[in-house]
C-alpha cells in the first residue's frame, strides 16, 4: 500500500497580498506556524550570536590584538553567551517540539494554543529587549550600552555600584520575560502530552521524541522557575535598593551563585535532551531497525532528568566549599554519566546489525554519538574537583561546555533540520549541499574546539581580552580562529541550503524517509488541521503497521 | 483510502485522558513551587545575619486571624465549586463572593501589617536584610492572593450576568487548585516568617 494515498491536497494555492500573509503569521495560533515561527527567531539570533562569537575570535587571533576595545570584548562574550542559550537553543528546541509533538501524538494542536502563541511572542520580546540594549542601553549614564558582565552576572559585579546604567537589566528582564514564555511553552507541552494522545497511544507506545519532550517540558518547569527567582531578587536590589546580593549588608555573592546554577546545569539537560529525542528518531530510521532498549531509553532520560538536578554546584569547586559539599557534588556529577552512556549505548544498539543509510542527518547523527561522547568525557574529567581547580575558569572548560552545545546540540538540531525540513516546507534539502555542509562543519568544528582544549591545559583563562605572545598560544588560537571561519562558511552553506531548497528542492510527497511516526502519514506540509480524522495506533510505529498488515508490529506487543 | 476503512488496526472502545485544564494548571503549580522555593530558602539563609536591627522578633505580630481568613477561603471555594457541579448557581455565587471577600479581608491585613511594619517600626525592604526577604516572600504572596482575586473577581462578573453555569464547573475547578495552592504556600511562609524564623 502506498502512504501516498493518504495524501491531502494543499488548499493554499492562491496568491494573497503580503500584509494579509503577514497578519496570519502574526496573529496565528497554529502549533506549525509557532513552531515555524520559534525555528526562524532562533535561526536569525544564531546568526546574531555567530556574529559576535567571531568578533571574540577575531580578537583573539593573534597576541595583543585590539580588533575591539576590551568593554567591547566584554559585551561581546556575555551577548554571545545570552543570545545562544536562551535566544538560539531555547527557541529552536520548543519550535521543534511545538511543530512535531502534535503531528506525532496524533492531535490536531497543542493543549493550549492561545497560551502557545502568547509564549512565543514573550519569547520574541524577551530577544528584543537584550538587543534593543545596544541603543537603549546608554541612558544618561555614559556606562556602556549592551550587557557586559557575562552570562552568569555574578554578584556583585552585576549589582548596581559595579554595573551602573540599565544595560544589566535589559539583560534581567530580556531573560525574565523569555523565562515566562519557556513555563508556559513547557506547560503547553505536558498537557499536550498527557491530554491529546490519540486513541491507543498509550505513554508506552508514544514516540521517543514526545517522551524526552515531556521529561524536558518536566525539568522546564523546575529549572527556569529558579532563575526568574533569582532575576526578581536582582532586580529588587537593583531597582529597590534591597540586600539579597550585597556583601555590604550581610548578603551572599555565593547564594547568587547557588540559584544561578540550580537553573544552569540542569537548563543543559533541558537543552541535549529533546536532541536525545531527535537521535532516537533519526538513528532507528536511517538504520532501518526499531530503537533499541525503548523502556530503558525512556527510563535513562527520567533518570538523567532527576540527577542533573542535583549537580549544579560542580561549577562552583573553586570558590571554596566544604569537603562534604565537594565530595556530594563530584559523585553525583559522575552518576548522570551512567544514564547517559546508557542511552548510546542504545543507539550504537539500534545502529548494529542494521542497514545503516549514510543520508544527511544520519551524518550529522553519527557526529553526535562521536562528539557528545567526547563532552562527555571531558565533563568527566571536570567533575573531579581537584581536576577542576587546576582547570576551572580556563579555555579547557570553554572547549567541554562547547562541544556539548555545538558539538552536541547544534549537530543534532543539523541533523533535525535535514530530517523533518521536508516535512515542514514540503521540499527536500540538497544532499550535495548538505553533505558540503557537514564535511566543513565538521571540519571547522574540530579544528576550533579540539584546539581549545590544549589551550586551556596550557593555562590560557575565559574570557581574557588579549595575551602576551608565549609558547603555544599564538599558534593554537591562529588554527581555532581559523576553525571559526570554516564554521561560518559551513553555516552559509546551510543557510544557503535552506533558501534554495525552498524554492527549488524536489518534492517530497508525504514520506521521504519511509519513517514510522504519525507524522509522516499526511501531506506535506501538513494541512492546517493535521489529521482530516483523529489516527488511532495499536504499537510504537503506527506506519510500519500500515505499511507492512501482514506483519504489523501491534502483533508482539 | 477512505475514511470508512480506518488504516490503523484497532481502536480501543474507551479512550480517557485527563482534562487539560487539571494538568496544566498541576504544571503552572509546580513551577511556581520551585520560585517559591528559592524564596523561601533565601529567607532561612539569610534569618539572623542582618547587620543591622529591627529583627523579626522586634517587630512582627503573628496574624492569627488573617490567616484563618485565608484559609477558610479554601475551603468556601471548593464549597462553591461542588454547588456549581450541582447546578446550583445562586449558592454557588454566594460562597463564591465569600471567597473574594475572604481573600481581600487577608490582603487587608497585609496591607495593615506592612503599614505599621513601614511607619511605625520602620523597617522597608532596604533596612536590612530581613527586611528585604520578609517584603518580598510575603510580597510575592500576596502578589498571588491579588492575581486570584482577579480572576474571581472576572469569574463574579460573568457570574452577576448570568453566563456561569455547570459547564464551567472544570474551568472553577481549576481556578479552585491555584487558590488552594496559594493557601498552601501560606502554611510554608507562615510556619517559615511567624514561627520558625522568629
Amino acid at each position: 500500500m502506498s502512504s501516498d494515498a493518504m495524501a491531502i491536497p494543499s488548499a493554499r494555492t492562491e496568491v494573497r497580498p503580503w500584509v494579509e500573509v503577514a497578519h496570519e503569521w502574526v496573529t496565528t495560533v497554529d502549533h506549525k506556524r509557532l513552531g515555524i515561527l520559534y525555528i526562524v527567531y532562533a535561526l536569525f539570533f544564531l546568526v546574531v550570536g555567530g556574529i559576535e562569537a567571531t568578533i571574540i575570535r577575531i580578537q583573539l587571533i593573534r597576541p595583543n590584538n585590539d580588533f575591539v576595545s576590551p568593554q567591547v570584548f566584554n559585551r561581546m562574550f556575555t551577548m554571545h553567551g545570552t543570545t545562544m542559550i536562551f535566544f538560539v537553543a531555547m527557541p529552536i528546541l520548543f519550535g521543534f517540539a511545538n511543530y512535531l509533538v502534535p503531528l506525532m501524538i496524533g492531535a490536531r494542536d497543542m493543549a493550549f494554543p492561545r497560551l502557545n502563541a502568547f509564549s512565543f511572542w514573550l519569547t520574541a520580546l524577551g530577544g528584543l529587549l537584550l538587543y534593543f540594549s545596544f541603543v537603549g542601553g546608554n541612558g544618561l549614564y555614559g556606562a556602556g550600552n549592551a550587557p557586559d558582565v557575562g552570562w552568569w552576572a555574578y554578584a556583585p559585579l552585576a549589582a548596581k555600584a559595579f554595573s551602573p546604567g540599565p544595560s544589566s537589566d535589559y539583560w534581567t528582564i530580556g531573560l525574565l520575560v523569555s523565562g515566562f514564555g519557556s513555563i508556559g511553552t513547557a506547560i503547553n507541552i505536558v498537557a499536550t502530552i498527557l491530554c491529546l494522545r490519540c486513541p491507543g497511544m498509550t505513554l508506552n507506545r508514544m514516540p521517543l521524541l514526545a517522551w524526552l519532550n515531556l521529561v524536558m517540558s518536566g525539568m522546564v518547569l523546575i529549572t527556569i522557575t529558579p532563575l526568574s527567582a533569582a532575576q526578581i531578587m536582582l532586580l529588587i536590589d537593583r531597582y529597590l535598593g534591597a540586600h539579597f546580593f550585597d556583601t555590604q549588608a550581610g548578603g551572599s555573592a555565593t547564594i547568587w551563585m547557588h540559584f544561578f546554577w540550580i537553573f544552569g546545569h540542569p537548563e543543559v539537560y533541558v537543552l541535549i535532551i529533546p536532541c536525545f529525542a531527535f537521535m532516537s528518531e533519526i538513528i532507528p530510521v536511517f538504520s532501518r531497525k526499531p530503537i533499541f532498549g525503548y523502556p530503558v531509553m525512556v527510563g535513562a532520560t527520567v533518570c538523567i532528568a532527576f540527577v542533573s538536578l542535583s549537580v549544579w554546584a560542580h561549577h562552583m569547586f573553586t570558590i571554596g566549599m566544604n569537603s562534604y559539599a565537594n565530595s556530594f557534588f563530584v559523585i553525583t556529577t559522575m552518576a548522570v554519566g551512567v544514564p547517559t552512556g546508557i542511552k548510546i549505548f542504545n543507539w550504537l544498539g539500534t545502529m548494529w546489525g542494521g542497514s545503516v543509510q549514510f543520508k544527511t542527518p544520519m551524518l550529522f547523527a553519527i557526529g553526535f554519538l562521536f562528539q557528545f561522547l567526547i563532552a562527555g568525557l571531558t565533563g568527566i574529567m571536570l567533575s573531579s574537583a581537584p581536576f577542576d581547580w587546576q582547570l576551572s575558569l580556563s579555555y579547557f572548560v570553554v572547549a567541554h561546555f562547547h562541544y556539548v552545545i555545538v558539538g552536541g546540540i547544534l549537530f543534532a538540531l543539523f541533523a533535525a533540520f535535514y530530517y523533518w525540513y521536508p516535512k515542514m516546507t514540503g521540499r527536500m534539502l540538497s544532499e550535495r549541499l548538505g553533505k558540503l555542509h557537514f564535511w566543513l562543519f565538521l571540519l571547522g568544528f574540530h579544528a576550533t574546539f579540539d584546539v581549545m582544549h590544549f589551550a586551556g591545559i596550557l593555562g590560557m583563562p575565559r574570557r581574557i581580552y588579549t595575551y602576551e605572545p608565549r609558547p603555544g598560544w599564538e599558534t593554537l588560537n591562529f588554527i581555532v580562529t581559523i576553525g571559526a571561519f570554516i564554521q561560518v562558511i559551513a553555516i552559509l552553506v546551510f543557510v544557503i541550503n535552506l533558501v534554495f531548497s525552498y524554492f527549488k528542492g524536489p518534492r517530497a510527497g508525504n514520506d521521504p524517509w519511509d519513517a514510522w511516526t504519525l507524522e509522516w502519514s499526511v501531506s506535506s506540509p501538513p494541512p492546517d488541521y493535521n489529521f482530516a480524522s483523529i489516527p488511532s495506533v495499536a504499537s510504537r510505529r503506527p506506519l510500519w503497521d500500515l505499511k507492512h498488515p501482514e506483519d504489523p508490529d501491534s502483533r508482539y506487543e | 483510502m477512505s475514511a470508512a476503512t480506518s488504516p490503523y488496526l484497532e481502536r480501543s472502545p474507551e479512550w480517557k485522558l485527563p482534562y487539560r485544564g487539571t494538568v496544566g494548571m498541576a504544571c503552572l503549580i509546580i513551577a511556581e513551587s520551585a520560585i517559591f522555593t528559592i524564596f523561601v530558602v533565601a529567607y532561612l539563609f539569610y534569618l539572623g545575619k542582618s547587620i543591622t536591627g529591627p529583627t523579626p522578633r522586634e517587630v512582627l505580630e503573628t496574624p492569627i486571624f488573617f490567616t484563618v481568613c485565608l484559609l477558610s477561603s479554601s475551603l468556601t471555594i471548593h464549597l462553591a465549586g461542588k454547588e456549581l457541579e450541582n447546578g446550583h448557581r445562586r449558592t454557588f455565587m454566594i460562597l463564591w463572593s465569600l471567597t473574594i471577600a475572604l481573600g481581600a479581608l487577608f490582603l487587608f491585613g497585609t496591607a495593615l501589617e506592612w503599614r505599621r511594619l513601614i511607619f511605625e517600626r520602620g523597617l522597608t525592604i532596604s533596612t536590612n536584610l530581613f527586611g528585604t526577604t520578609y517584603y518580598s516572600l510575603v510580597g510575592l504572596h500576596a502578589a498571588h492572593v491579588t492575581v486570584g482575586l482577579v480572576m474571581f473577581g472576572i469569574v463574579l462578573l460573568f457570574g452577576l450576568a448570568d453566563r456561569v453555569g455547570i459547564e464551567q464547573s472544570a474551568r472553577i475547578g481549576t481556578l479552585s487548585m491555584y487558590w488552594h495552592f496559594v493557601d498552601a504556600v501560606w502554611v510554608v511562609v507562615f510556619t517559615v516568617v511567624y514561627l520558625v524564623g522568629r
